[in-house]
């Protein structure tokens, strides 16, 4: 079996799965059931000063799929609503029971050094293993100068980052709001901070929908509501794009990254790895499904680990990475066409209309004598946007097979066709 | 999912009325939001394409999927305004669903489309009539018949504007909705209330016991009204023409149908113990089904050729062995034999096989001790007594219409089981009354 085994930041814990800052790690109950489900590591729930944040009632809303699955979820809660004392005591007990687990703790307080350097000091002698600075939370906190409003200013992120690594010798994990235009200043400002790491993403602002007969978004507060944060699958190919930028900037090369947003299976953890983080973090799934959820992304990983002959996550980390590039550098003279296997149609014709109606009218309808119709790609009109083969929904019914166009690797910037290109 | 309840068979002092609730119970809100999801909004569906009526399948699923429960009931009675009995009546399994791409796949299983139909009509809500009238043409319309075909036509043409008045020889409209359909499948009085919601679209007229042919003629009819539609459907059924037909125990199974659509307590009814029926039409199997919700003990269906050829769909075969009655095929009713009261003893069946195309008799007879003999082996178009209608032009012993479905006579249109047009079957006879109206009305408004 492989080894799953993970050194982050100089953070060791037996798995790379760890529970992200949220209700999931909020007290000592919830992580003590969490690692005994599983979990290598935990990020306690955003711990601030006294005196503790207060919720409002009614705090979540969500997006589901065609058959009712969460995809997306949406909250309007602040850090910790239980005072610092409590979550002190209970963090040094549960790492004196689980001292292979690792356990960081999530932190903001207003943006003044004497703040930071009271708390690192506070947490530093629970026995934690790290801190996260949250600077990620994008409703509630940011009018308290707290949270995004730090994450957005990277002088600030930078600052504060400094001002942890002078007054704790804990390693410091910065995690980064993806409310920004380009993630790589923050990313950049914490490095250039000192940090040790960085985490992304935290929510998405959001609004998840409006009851229309209320006239008003939700989660509803007494006929009010108010933007929250987004998380949960549908924020996993925006996670995987910052991570990508992160990871493929000059400026931050080998600064390590602990992904987070929508990962609910083994498969997302591995794409989140091959893109070159080195822990993750999960919360909406174990929210939506408790914590025995790692149990299948623990065995799914192994197993796909196992298959591809990797031995350790290291084998595998950052593969992805080469291979992720800007648009100028793909290859112009590359070609794939659509092709359909008649076999396996079922004829719905999904794939003909999409391409008729908005793509390149490259799928030919023909009406057969028993009423079906058949489709049949024109390869000289099919652009090869895979469209067809994402409508389709019947699997590997459609795949896109690649031409030889004979010519040679040719990019944007040498293209002929580029104005501004170097051909000319 | 499968949908398929367990066949609750009455066992005494048990309720015989539960043994009649729903065979295919509706959706819940759950299930159909599940269920719709499952459905692929195909481009030129073949499912349309199978719907006898052209319901537009993809667009009322995504309605009901995107909760515009009302948009989906509308876009259903569009196409068919008996979309709700159609919805429990229809034998999905031939038409619809055996149409559905779903069936294709790995999975092998179509969209669970009548159920869901049923789920819309079932739960819209309307304030009034889903549809308008266009202005009054000053044209008026008879309709002789208010089966489906009949209801289908006069609305129709009621929504075209022009005046309708339907002539129904029984004492309730509805026609085989009412009478015949299985009750497991028509539950509760929906026959009369879809009749209702039918005639709420206003300006028609419907007068029952009046028959054509008894109380009125079609000249008089021609000549009273711009137009005239027959659907009169398949009043008499075929005999068996076998000596002792009549005696005591031997009966029509649409008779006997009739009388338990209109029982209000079935336990007055007359539960036969050890039942025959002939046929092997999807009337047979109602009857031998219905027979053992009832109670009655034993029910054997025969028929002379084998399974393959029975005009009953597999599904409803199916249904038949669920209800635990024995389909006995290649065998013939022989003879009919009486006790000494002169009710039904015992029938003789006569085993049959296939010789080269021809379908003969083997030495070997079954001799099958019974208290009742259910006739199912057809309906045919019992002609009123009118000088009219002995003008009108036969096919196959149908009345013979156009693609217009115009008969020949003048003004005179016909549709539904009683024309030569299509299968018997209550979606068919909507469809044809749709597209007679559509005929009528072109005829009316092309007119100087
Ligand atoms: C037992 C049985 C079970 C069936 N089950 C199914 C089923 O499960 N699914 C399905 O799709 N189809 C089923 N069918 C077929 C379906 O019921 C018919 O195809 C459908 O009802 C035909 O409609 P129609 O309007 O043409 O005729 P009908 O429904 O027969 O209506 C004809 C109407 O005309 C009236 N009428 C007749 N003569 C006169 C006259 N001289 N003057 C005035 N009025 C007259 C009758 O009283 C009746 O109301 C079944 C049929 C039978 C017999
Ligand atoms: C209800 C809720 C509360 C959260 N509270 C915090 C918090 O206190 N501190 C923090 O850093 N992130 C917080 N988050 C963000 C999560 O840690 C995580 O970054 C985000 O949910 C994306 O991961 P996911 O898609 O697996 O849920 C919260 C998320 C949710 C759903
Ligand atoms: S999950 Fe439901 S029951 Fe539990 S606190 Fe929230 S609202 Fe209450
Ligand atoms: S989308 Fe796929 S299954 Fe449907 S018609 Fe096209 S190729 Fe066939
Ligand atoms: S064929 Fe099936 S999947 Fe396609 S539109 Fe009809 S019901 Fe939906």
């Amino acid at each position: 079996m492989a080894n799953l085994f993970t050194r982050f930041a100089g953070i060791e814990s037996p798995n790379p799965f760890w529970l992200a800052s949220a209700p999931p790690t909020d007290k000592a109950y919830n992580v003590e059931r969490a690692f005994e489900a599983g979990w290598g590591g935990v990020v306690w729930k955003t711990l601030g000063e006294d005196p503790a944040a207060v919720n409002v009632s009614s705090r979540y809303s969500a997006i589901y799929d065609a058959t009712g699955q969460v995809t997306g979820f949406n909250n309007i809660e602040l850090i910790t609503d239980r005072s610092l004392e409590i979550n002190l005591r209970e963090i040094e007990a549960v790492k004196k029971n689980w001292p292979d687990r690792a356990l960081v703790v999530s932190l903001m307080v207003p943006c003044e050094e004497e703040s930071w350097k009271t708390i690192v000091k506070l947490v530093e002698q629970t026995g934690a293993d790290g801190l996260e600075l949250n600077f990620g939370c994008p409703h509630g906190m940011p009018e308290r100068g707290m949270g995004a409003a730090v994450g957005q200013v990277p002088e600030f992120v930078e600052m504060v980052t400094r001002w942890c690594k002078t007054y704790s010798r804990l390693p410091v994990i910065v995690k980064l709001t993806p409310n920004i235009t380009d993630i790589r200043f923050s990313a950049r400002a914490a490095h250039a901070g000192g940090a040790d790491a960085v985490s992304l993403i935290n929510t998405i602002n959001s609004i998840t929908g409006i009851d229309l007969d209320q006239m008003v978004a939700r989660p509803i507060v007494d006929g009010k509501s108010t933007h929250g944060g987004y998380c949960g699958p549908a924020v996993k190919p925006i996670a995987l794009n910052m991570v990508s930028e992160i990871a493929r900037d000059p400026q931050t090369q080998g600064l390590p990254i602990s992904g987070i947003g929508g990962i609910s299976t083994w498969r997302d953890v591995a794409e989140f790895i091959a893109l070159g983080a080195g822990s993750v973090q999960v919360c909406t799934a174990a929210m939506v499904h408790g914590f025995r959820i790692v149990t299948e992304m623990q065995d799914g990983l192994s197993r796909w680990m196992d298959s591809k002959g990797y031995q350790t996550l290291e084998d595998f980390r950052g593969l992805a990475v080469p291979n992720t590039t800007d648009w100028k550098y793909l290859n112009m003279n590359y070609k794939i066409v659509a092709s359909i296997d008649q076999e396996s149609c079922i004829g719905c014709g999904r794939c003909y209309i999409s391409c008729e109606d908005t793509s390149h009218q490259a799928i030919s309808l023909t009406s057969k004598a028993d009423g079906t119709n058949q489709f049949d790609i024109i390869e000289a009109e099919c652009v090869g946007c895979n469209l067809c083969q994402i409508t389709c929904p019947v699997n590997d019914c459609i795949t896109m097979v690649r031409r030889d166009t004979e010519k040679p690797y040719m990019n944007w910037l040498n293209d002929p066709r580029n104005p501004h290109g170097e051909a000319r | 999912m499968s949908l398929q309840p367990p066949v609750t068979l009455v066992s005494p002092p048990q309720d015989i009325d539960a043994c009649f609730s729903d065979i295919h119970p509706p959706l819940t809100a759950r299930q159909a939001h599940l269920e719709s999801a499952r459905c692929l909004y195909c481009y030129d569906a073949p499912c349309i394409k199978a719907c006898p009526s052209d319901i537009n399948i993809p667009s009322f699923i995504q309605q009901i999927h995107s909760d515009n429960l009302q948009g989906a009931a509308q876009t259903i009675y569009s196409s068919n305004i008996l979309g709700g009995s159609c919805a429990r009546v229809c034998p999905t399994e031939i038409l619809c669903e055996q149409a559905c791409v779903r069936n294709k796949e790995a999975e092998c299983a179509p969209v669970l489309i009548g159920l869901l139909q049923r789920y819309a009509t079932d739960h819209a809500e309307f304030t009034g009539h889903p549809f308008d009238r266009e202005p009054e043409s000053g044209k008026r319309v008879a309709v002789v018949g208010a089966g489906p075909a009949g209801l289908s036509c006069a609305h129709r043409l009621a929504m075209k504007g022009h005046q309708v008045e339907i002539f129904e020889a029984s004492e309730k409209a509805g026609g085989l909705n009412e009478y015949g359909i299985a009750r497991y499948k028509m539950t509760d009085d929906f026959a009369a209330c879809e009749v209702e919601f039918v005639m709420g679209i206003g300006g028609i007229t419907l007068h029952t016991g009046q028959a054509l042919g008894r109380d009125l003629s079609l000249a008089e009819l021609q000549s009273k009204f711009d137009a005239v539609f027959l659907a009169i459907g398949l009043q008499r059924t075929r005999q068996l023409g076998l000596e002792n037909e009549l005696a005591t125990g031997v009966q029509n199974a649409v008779d006997y149908i009739r009388v338990l659509r209109q029982a209000a307590d079935l336990n007055g009814l007359n539960i036969p113990q050890r039942a025959v029926v002939i046929g092997a039409g999807n009337t047979a199997v109602d009857i031998a089904c219905q027979l053992r919700r009832l109670g009655c003990e034993e029910v054997t269906l025969a028929y002379r050729r084998g399974t393959e050829s029975m005009s009953a769909t597999d599904h409803e075969q199916q249904i038949a062995r669920d209800h635990q009655v024995r389909i006995k095929t290649w065998c013939r009713p022989e003879v009919i034999t009486l006790d000494d009261h002169g009710s039904v003893a015992a029938i003789h069946l006569r085993r049959t096989e296939m010789q080269g195309d021809a379908l003969v008799d083997l030495p070997h007879c079954d001799i099958l001790p019974c208290d009742a003999i259910f006739k199912a082996v057809g309906q045919t178009l019992d002609m009123p007594d009118d000088e009219q209608l002995e003008l009108l032009r036969l096919d196959a012993g149908k009345l013979a219409v156009d693609t217009k479905f115009h008969t020949g006579l003048d003004r005179v249109f016909a549709g539904g089981d009683c024309t030569a047009v299509g299968e018997d079957l209550t979606v068919e006879a909507v469809q044809q009354g749709k597209l007679a109206a559509e005929s009528i009305h072109q005829l009316l408004t092309t007119q100087a």
